[in-house]
């Protein structure tokens, strides 16, 4: 099970934090503090996976992360998660940006935030996989934002 | 004047341009002021704009829990716009711990059952993340409902849905589990990987679901050998592979059903077999696949060939240039080292390089594993390279490495020497690292090997004189010194070479030792205890240790001085008795870790009687009686008997050198009553670390050849002790030695006054009832002394 998803850059500002279990308010930012604490410790040529945080779970729990430029993506997972799975997932989710975005960079997820959820509902639900078809995700997308827009022209 | 409300960008444009925290915080409390004021105006038109600036900086950490109710009216919104931000902010803002959470489950209701499907996509995404138990079991229907629509879109959402609530509330897995044989054969892939999930999720949960599932085997290992076969599809390749994803999914799946079950192993041999050696490994999506087929390959009943090539796929793995490739390989060589251990022991030296990674998420698996790879003819070399690894491995690693050498030497040591000298090694290398016990262990150890005194004595004695500041080290060594110190003076020792040491330079050191600002208090007890011992091993006039020993009479720490100065009245009152007090040590008996499991084992019993349920009222009102008919017989509380002083004791009990003190004696059991077959014992356990505690587990059993059924056991104790009793284990005995009842008593005795124990038992016997009352006789004393 993916427990959170958090998306921070180099700074640790967060662009994105969804949470799958309940956490309150101040152990989510405290959650986010620590992952990025461990994760900009990491050199550039290591391997993607650490063990989680103590808030997040500890040994059983893992980080798996990928540095893009300016942003971190971290997937923090059980074991019960393939790593080399996440590791997919993340680049899909990337590229998937990348075409709802038309070369998304830092900027577009800070102004459009609420979009990367909407994206972001369409891959992962409840802390499963739900859709890794680019094409699907887009279509669902489109169609949503669509809908959106006619409603606003009323 | 109505301002406009700024536009979402407009804020986040405005919170970038802040310079400081300050101004940020500033910006952002005078929006959340607007909002707040637009939220009790009640806008509906602007008012999903302002949820989702308030969404926004609760991400940044802000307080947003004034816009919960504001979900509830943008969700139960006609417009798909209102509804999207609601949503959202409901799996963001509301979670179960708070009450607001159940009134959308209402909106929830109706989205589900008359929306259009985006609108019942959004709803069952909300559903999934923040649904809790009550929400599940009422909308439990609606998505049953669902998973049988034609909108597939609808439908792979429903079904993840379902496995959350079963997550939930474990009791639908009733209402989901017989869908699942019609959707596995559906085509969509979203709906396949859904499908997957929830079957892997119920058989999880239920070993009866899991009997259920296996004869989808066959169609499981249909579909997987259909995507690894199927040419090359856009659809849903990553990297040349037809949707690893399903694939990992589908092989994970089939590892959980053909787990102990030979039928299902075969069934999907060749299959296994078939993608192990086909599936494309330049790709990370590739090795993803290949690596869940090995873990599926070595978990269930495979063909040894099969088991051999998967082990040998992660030994080449591990050579792999590619560092996440080596993680998870070490990660699954870690999980098979307990049941393919000589397969996994041919790639030693490859685990054994791992250790040299720079990168400390590598390091760490190849040190569980090195450790896990130790045995008795690999050892000598395995401590090799893990002491190397201990000198530069990184501080977060070092307490682990040294108890993992510490732990794998005491169990495979090949000589006492070998282990004191590894022991040794680790103390100097990372001495601040080691477990408490460390210090005991090695004392301990030192002290059983007679023919190794002077060789410990010596190697201690040279380490302390390089570096005083590794406190383990240091207190082994003071001990040492102070025990042989004879042995250190007499100087011939053919393991190492001759060194001598004369007595000036021995008390120097000690004295260094007891005055250095880095010793703790109690490496400084260690010293002065060390120093007083050698008064009687040394041959030259004791002034020096004397003076040492009178200065400290009047040193601030109070364990120091209470030391000094009973060893300065043996000096000057008892000189007669000293030689005899400061003799070498009789090895003491050390359970070491015995003793530590039945501590653990007593404190886990307390744990359990803690969680079982105490008895209820009515019980207490019967034992009344009984109380009443013990505490007539009873007299006063006896005061425990004065301590008795005697001249030698306060200093015998100084000389408090590092051992484990003697575990009590073990209580013998007691068999109280016993009628036509049917016994009751009881035996008893004092944990150490509880004096005032006694556990008293009643044991009933049953040798007649008739049932013994509605079995109750009731006890009273003497006023002044505290007596729980936890629930029984049940209340039927089958006849011919069936399985016994048992119960825990707990009864807290702080003032040691003597045990009284009075029993009622009732049950039935061969169709008739029984009751019996009677005083428990010979209860042993050390159950309340």
């Amino acid at each position: 099970m993916i427990k959170a998803i958090l998306i921070f850059n180099n700074h640790g500002k967060p662009r994105l934090s969804k949470f799958y279990q309940p956490y309150g308010e101040d152990t989510q930012q405290q959650i986010i503090r620590e992952t990025f604490h461990l994760v900009s410790k990491r050199d550039e040529n290591v391997c993607n996976f650490l063990e989680g945080g103590l808030l997040i779970g500890g040994s059983d729990n893992k980080l798996i992360y990928r540095h893009y430029a300016t942003l971190y993506f971290v997937f923090c997972v059980d074991s019960s998660e393939s790593e080399l799975g996440i590791l997919d997932l993340i680049q899909v989710f990337v590229e998937t940006l990348d075409k709802c975005f038309e070369n998304v960079c830092e900027l577009d997820l800070i102004f459009h935030v609420d979009k990367v959820h909407n994206i972001l509902a369409e891959m992962v639900m409840g802390g499963m996989v739900l859709e890794t078809n680019m094409n699907e995700i887009v279509t669902q997308i489109d169609a949503q934002n669509k809908l959106e827009k006619s409603e606003a022209d009323k | 004047m109505v301002v406009p409300s700024l536009k979402l960008q407009d804020l986040i444009e405005e919170i970038r341009g802040a310079k400081t925290q300050a101004q940020e915080r500033e910006v952002i409390q005078k929006e959340c002021a607007h909002i707040r004021a637009s939220f009790r105006d009640g806008d509906p038109v602007h008012r999903h704009r302002q949820l989702a600036k308030l969404l926004y900086v609760h991400m940044l950490g802000y307080p947003a829990h004034f816009g919960q109710m504001e979900c509830l009216k943008l969700i139960a919104s006609s417009r798909f716009t209102d509804k999207r931000v609601g949503y959202l902010g409901a799996m963001l803002l509301l979670d179960e711990r708070h009450d607001a959470h159940l009134l959308i489950t209402n909106s929830i209701k109706n989205d589900l059952s008359q929306g259009i499907q985006p609108v019942q996509g959004l709803a069952l995404c909300t559903l999934s993340t923040m649904g809790s138990a009550e929400m599940c079991r009422d909308l439990a229907p609606e998505v049953e409902k669902l998973l049988l629509q034609p909108s597939p879109y609808v439908r792979k959402k429903a079904i993840l849905t379902a496995v959350h609530m079963i997550r939930k509330v474990p009791e639908l897995s009733s209402v989901f589990l017989p869908p699942c044989a019609q959707l596995l054969h559906e085509r969509h892939h979203g709906i396949l990987l859904g499908t997957i999930t929830l079957i892997t999720e119920l058989c999880e949960r239920s070993p009866a679901a899991l009997r259920h599932f296996r004869k989808v085997v066959p169609q499981l290992v249909h579909i997987l050998r259909t995507l690894v076969t199927m040419g090359y599809s856009t659809e849903h390749s990553i990297s040349g592979v037809s949707d690893p994803f399903l694939q990992v999914q589908i092989l994970r799946l089939l590892r959980i059903l053909g787990r102990n079950h030979e039928e299902s192993s075969e069934t999907m041999n060749d299959l296994l077999a078939q993608v192990a050696t086909n599936t494309d490994t330049s790709r990370n999506a590739g090795n993803a696949v290949l690596f869940e087929t090995v873990l599926t390959i070595m978990d269930i009943r495979s063909a040894a060939g099969l088991r051999v090539l998967a082990v040998n796929i992660l030994g080449r793995f591990l050579l792999n240039s590619d560092r996440n490739i080596r993680y998870v390989a070490l990660t699954s060589l870690l999980r098979l080292v307990q049941s393919d251990h000589s397969a996994v022991q041919r790639h030693r030296p490859t685990v054994v390089e791992c250790l040299r990674e720079t990168d400390a998420s590598l390091s760490r698996r190849a040190l569980e594993l090195s450790l896990a790879l130790v045995n008795s003819s690999n050892v000598r070399a395995m401590m090799q390279e893990l002491q190397a690894f201990l000198e530069s491995c990184p501080p977060d690693l070092r307490a682990d490495c040294a108890s993992g050498i510490l732990l794998a030497a005491e169990r495979f040591a090949p000589t006492k020497r070998w282990h004191i000298d590894t022991i040794l090694h680790v103390l100097t290398t990372a001495g601040t690292h080691v477990r408490d016990d460390a210090v005991a262990n090695l004392t301990q150890l030192i002290g059983g090997a007679q023919e190794l005194h002077a060789y410990s004595v010596r190697r201690l004695y040279n380490a302390l004189a390089e570096d005083i500041s590794q406190q383990p080290l240091v207190q082994v060594a003071a001990w040492c010194i102070g025990e042989y110190g004879d042995l250190l003076l007499a100087g011939n020792c053919e393991e190492i070479e001759p060194l001598q040491v004369d007595e000036e330079e021995v008390l120097a050191l000690l004295e260094k030792v007891l005055q250095s600002h880095m010793s703790l208090p109690a490496t400084r007890g260690y010293a002065l205890t060390a120093l007083m011992k050698l008064s009687t091993r040394l041959c030259g006039d004791n002034n020096r240790i004397r003076q040492v020993v009178s200065i400290y009479g009047s040193c601030l720490d109070v364990e120091l001085q209470q030391r000094a100065v009973e060893y300065d009245t043996l000096f000057r009152k008892y000189d007669h008795m000293r030689a005899a007090i400061l003799e070498k040590m009789p090895l003491v008996e050390r359970d070491g870790p015995q003793a530590d499991e039945e501590a653990k084992e007593s404190k886990e019993a307390a744990q359990l009687s803690e969680a079982a349920p105490v008895p209820t009222e009515p019980q207490a009102s019967q034992l009344l009686d009984l109380l009443d008919l013990l505490d007539g017989a009873s007299g006063d509380v006896q005061h425990p008997p004065p301590l008795d002083p005697s001249p030698g004791g306060a200093l015998i009990h100084l000389l408090d050198l590092p051992c484990v003190p003697p575990p009590p004696a073990p209580i013998p059991d007691l068999k109280v009553f016993e009628r036509e077959g049917v016994q009751l014992n009881l035996s008893f356990i004092r944990p150490p670390e509880n004096p005032a505690l006694l556990l008293i587990t009643v044991t009933a059993t049953n040798f007649s050849e008739g049932d013994v059924t509605h079995f109750i056991c009731q006890a009273a104790v003497p006023k002044s002790l505290q007596l729980q009793l936890q629930a029984p284990s049940g209340n039927t005995v089958p006849a011919r030695g069936g399985l016994p009842i048992t119960q825990l008593f707990r009864i807290l005795n702080p003032n040691k006054a003597p045990l009284r124990l009075k029993l009622r038992l009732t049950y039935d016997h061969f169709h008739q009832s029984v009751q019996e009352i009677f005083e428990v006789n010979n209860l042993p004393v050390e159950s309340w002394q």
